[in-house]
Formats: C-alpha cells, structure tokens, sequence
C-alpha cells in the first residue's frame, strides 16, 4: 500500500485534494476532541467569570475553586472511585476469564454439541422478557438489591465477545496443536489454562478493554438496583450531580452554605470522574482497534 | 418371501436401535467430554439465571402483578395490560420515535464512518492519521453521563457556549433546552460524535482489505485519486455496508437507551418527540412502578425485535451467506 500511494503522489500530483483530504479528517477529529477542551477549560475557569461572560474555550479567569470544593470534602468521590474500580478489576478479571473458558469449550471440535451450546449464549441477544421481569427476579426473588454481586454480575457476560474470543482462537491456537498436547497427555482444563489462555493474550486484551469500560461506565446497574451511599459507583454519583434536581441536594451540605462554585463545580466533577479513561486512553487505545478489527473479520 | 419380511423387520429394527444409540450417545458424549462440558458450566448458570428465567417472565405482560403472588403466581388479565399502551397513543408515539431516530442515526452514522474511513486511508502523514484517529476514537470511551456534562456546557441556556457565540455576533440567545426540533439535530450530531471513531474503524479495515493490484491497475489507465475513490473504494464497500446496515436494522427497534435518559431525563417539553420504547418501560418501572405498562411495553418491543432480527437475517443470508448471524 505504501509502495502504491507513493506511486499516485508522483502520478497525480492534487494539492487540492490533498488539502481537502485533510481538512476533511482534521475537522471530523476536532469536533471530536473539542468537547474535552471545552470541559477542562470550564472547569479551571472562576466561577465569577463563567457568571459573567458563559463559558469559554480557553479559561477567561483562572482558577482551581471547583477543584478545591471538590477536595474539600473528597469522601464521596473517593468511595466512588473505590467501588468502581473495585467493580472494574473483579468483574474484567471474571468475566475475561469465564468468557475465554467458553470460548474454549465452543472451539473444541471434540464436543458434540457445541453450535447447540454456542446458539443457547446467541439467542439471549435475539429476545428477552423485557426490563420488568429482570427487575423483579433480580430484586424480589433473588435479593439482589444493595449488593456488589448485582453491581458485578449485572454487566457481566457479553455473547457477542464470547464469540469473538472464540474465532481468535480459531484463528490462533491451531487444532493439531490441541491434538498432541492431548497426546501427551494433558486433560482439556489443563490445554486450556496453559495454552489457549497464554495464546488468546492478544484478543483478552482487546475484549478487557471493551469489558473494563463496560463496567467503568455502567451507572444503570446502580441507579436501578441500589440505594446505598457505599455502593455507588464514580459514574452513577457523576450522574446524581449533574442532575439539577440533586445537585442541590448533593451538594447543599457541602458547597451552598460556603458560597461555593456551582457551575465550574459539574465541570470539574466531570473531569475527576472521567480522568482515569483520559489517562489510560493513549496506552489502551491500541487494543480498541484490534478489537473492532477481530470483531469485524467475523462477528 | 422369509428373508423378505426378515430383512423388513431388520430395517424396522434399526431405527429403534439407532435411537437407543444416539441417547447412550448423548450420556457418553457427555461423560467423554465431561471436562470440557463442566468448564461451560459457570457461563451456562449465569444465562439461565440472567437471562433466560426473566426471559420466561415475559407472561408477566398478560399477568395482573402484585407484589405478594409474584411474576408466576400473579392471576392473568389477558390483554389488560396492553389496553392502556395501545389506547392512549402512547404505543404508536414511542414506536414513531424509535424508527425515526434510529433510522437518523443509522444514516448519518454510515455516511460519515465511511467518509472519514475513506479520508483517513487518503492521508499519508503517519502522525497526522494517527493523531487525528485517536481525537475520533476519545468520544467513546467516555459515558453518556459525562457526555451530559459537555451538552450542558455548549447548549446551557445562560452560560453555554453556543449562545455566547450567538452573542459574539450579537445573535440572539436560543432557549435549546425547550425547543424540540433542535434534538432532532443534536440527537443524530452526538451518535455520530461518539460512535464515528469506531465505525471508521470498521469500514477502514474492509478499505484495506480491498485489493491493491485493483487501484495499481486503475492509476496505470489514468484514473485520478477521486476516480478511484468513486469508482473502486465505495462500490467495493458496498458489501460491507449493507451487512452492517441490515445488522444495524435488527436494533431498530431498541434505542440508545443511554443517550436518551442522560440527555433528555424528564424533560417535559421534550417528551413527545423524545421518548423511545427504552424510556417508556424504565420510565413505567422507575418512576410509576406501573408493572403492567413496563411489561406490556417490554413484550411489545422483545417481540418485535425478535420478528425484525429474523427478517434482517434473511436479507443478510440471501445477500452473502457468510454474514448471516446464524
């Protein structure tokens, strides 16, 4: 490809084209990222210049007021950041594990019935009982309401990785491979924990991406099952304090009474909730295009 | 005429002996493979307690609910339950949205993936491709909640920086949060934001899978950058984006449930022209606890969801075999 694209510069030689090429993209890219500017200006302008003049995309007036109203009293972010990483690290780690296991079991040609099981996982995707029985099997019979397991177990599984995991490995761990290490004699669970897992490395890091941010931005699970201060995660407590209703309530104990930043204050809110994917975003990034990549060559 | 009617008693026979082989077949299968069968255990446990024990739930939508007799055990009403959703016009106007804003979505997200796909795959800067992919990718890996945040930002009536650019060209300010077709424009705008990343990705590896001797041969017969973009890079696509757009079809009737609730909440102003299916149910659950509108609704959209996904299948199969979902 390169080979050729330098072949067509010295063929047709476009200027213009070139230009629009790349104005095309760098527009579709801005407006993409101006959104994160327009956040993180907000957030570290002073409450009384976003009073005066609205917001801005630069800050008119520096100022870390909202960020120190924030950590003047830091407990319910801290118990946010707690619990959703905690959810983050247990459920991946479950899931990726559990869902490469049965990716493994679908893959081996040996069992039987394995388009019968694959089509069991798939037709959960086809059709559900709706959100009504969900709610009241996981609450009423199940007692779920209040509980870390709910927060984990909610976002769980996704067919459509198990799936995906399942023709990487297809695609990775070649058959006659599985064939003489059963030959030497190693049982199924063994083949799979010291061979198909070291294999699959690359698309379990593809499919934790998409499963950690799963968990990082679920807020759905704990609006809907939980009322408990302890459990709430950063993106549900985002969540309570950006609608306006609740924010006076959340905040009244800690910001009205002193006078403090309201406007900056979301914004900056925003910025502590969402700060930790901004961060690994440049290290995980990579991971997220093989992943629609694998996704893609058979989904 | 003996070892007629011997032979057609053997072949009576083997059927019934096939049968008995196949269900020692299945013992043994299971026992051979028991391993491996155990390890499917866990997965299996979850989606029977998840999803397929609510899925039975489904009855609760012919079910009069309460709480003390619970999802079986409630007495059936027949289609009590449905008159109210179907009779208020409430089922025609949260279907209308549904369709009307997927379709939207679907559109504007196909056009610009492609088109930035096909740009992207233009540029031969590294850095600039690789700078300019990652802006387009940022959008989603961040919540719809925090996509709140942003809107409010730009769009707030006082402070946001829309109306304070109206005001730099001494425009005046729009009340955008109590004007309703401002969201049919601002809904499908923040779809493409945050999904365009990710479709670009998908419709630039079928760009690079195109073959290369194709566009060598055409640049040999003269074709210039732009003929070889309309005339080999979309129709080459055009698989790709039928299979994806038939897919995207099968969803039609679920929504950006997400997207909606952040963005809109209890806007009343809005409700009309923003309430989906999704929003009806959670609203019915959340707010009213009215079981029999959450249900109905819920069957409502599960089976048409289910009749939608088969019919997209099978244009997906007669199309190209290989892509069909099952």
């Amino acid at each position: 490809m390169k080979d050729m694209t330098a072949r067509n510069s010295k063929l047709d030689r476009s200027p213009l084209f070139t230009t629009v090429t790349y104005l095309i993209v760098g527009i579709i890219a801005f407006v993409c990222l101006v959104p994160f500017i327009v956040l993180i200006a907000g957030s570290f302008s002073s409450e009384s210049s976003v009073l005066k003049e609205g917001f801005w995309f630069w800050p008119r007036e520096l100022s870390l007021d909202a960020y120190r109203a924030i950590f003047r009293y830091p407990h319910d972010i801290l118990s946010g950041y707690r619990v959703s990483i905690l959810l983050t690290v247990v459920g991946t780690s479950v899931s990726l594990f559990i869902s490469t296991m049965t990716a493994y079991v679908l893959y081996r040609k040996e069992v039987k019935y394995r388009s019968a099981l694959a089509f069991f996982l798939f037709f959960t995707t086809l059709f559900n009982g709706g959100l009504a029985p969900y709610y009241l099997w996981l609450s009423k019979n199940l007692h779920l309401q209040n509980t870390y397991s709910v927060l984990i177990l909610g976002p769980m599984f996704n067919v459509l990785f198990i799936l995906i995991l399942r023709s990487f490995i297809r695609g990775s761990v070649p058959e006659p491979l599985v064939e003489s290490a059963k030959i030497d004699g190693a049982g199924d669970l063994r083949i799979f924990l010291q061979m198909v897992l070291p294999l699959s490395k690359p698309a379990l890091a593809s499919i934790g991406v998409f499963t950690a941010l799963a968990y990082w931005n679920d807020w759905w699970t704990a609006l809907m099952f939980t009322n408990k201060d302890y459990l709430i995660p950063l993106q549900y407590l985002l969540y309570k304090m950006l609608s306006s209703i609740n924010l006076s309530a959340a905040m009244s104990q800690h910001v009205t009474n002193l006078d403090q930043p309201k406007e900056t204050f979301k914004l900056a809110m925003t910025v502590v909730a969402t700060g930790p994917i901004i961060v690994l975003f440049p290290f995980v990034q990579k991971y997220f295009v093989s992943g629609i990549t694998i996704g893609a060559v058979k989904g | 005429m003996d070892l007629a009617t011997e032979t057609r008693k053997q072949t009576r026979i083997v059927p019934r002996d096939d049968e008995r082989l196949k269900t020692g077949g299945f013992i043994r299968e299971l026992i051979r493979n028991r391993i491996l069968y155990l390890m499917f255990v866990p997965i299996a446990v979850y989606f029977i307690i998840f999803a397929y024990i609510p899925m039975a739930g489904i009855v609760m939508a012919f079910k009069d609910f309460n709480y003390r007799s619970g999802i079986f055990g409630s007495p059936w009403n027949g289609f009590d339950n449905f008159h109210y959703f179907f009779v208020s016009g409430k089922a025609l106007l949260v279907t209308r949205n549904t369709v009307i804003y997927n379709v939207i979505f679907l559109t504007c997200y196909t056009a610009f993936s492609i088109t930035a796909a096909i740009f992207i795959a233009e540029i031969q800067k590294k850095w600039f491709k690789k700078m300019a992919q990652s802006m387009m990718f940022l959008p989603y890996f961040i919540s719809w909640v925090t996509v709140t945040a942003f809107v409010y930002n730009f769009l707030n009536y006082e402070y946001g920086i829309v109306n304070k650019i109206l005001d730099a060209f001494h425009l005046s300010a729009i009340d955008i949060y109590s004007t309703t077709w401002y969201w049919y424009f601002i809904l499908p705008f923040l779809y493409v934001w945050k999904w365009v990343g990710y479709g670009s990705v998908l419709y630039l590896a079928a760009i690079v899978g195109i073959d290369q001797e194709i566009y060598e041969a055409a640049t040999i017969d003269g074709a210039n950058r732009l003929q070889r973009i309309t005339r080999i890079t979309i129709p080459l696509l055009k698989p790709t984006m039928i299979i994806l757009i038939l897919l995207g079809l099968g969803r039609i009737m679920r929504g950006e449930f997400d997207m909606f609730y952040q963005l809109i909440g209890n806007n009343g102003t809005l409700m009309d022209t923003t309430d989906i299916i999704d929003t009806l149910v959670f609203r019915s659950l959340q707010g009213s606890l009215d079981f029999g509108m959450a249900s109905s609704v819920g069957f409502y959209q599960s089976v048409l969801t289910l009749a939608i996904i088969l019919f997209a299948n099978y244009l997906v199969r007669r199309y190209d075999k290989e892509q069909a979902l099952f």
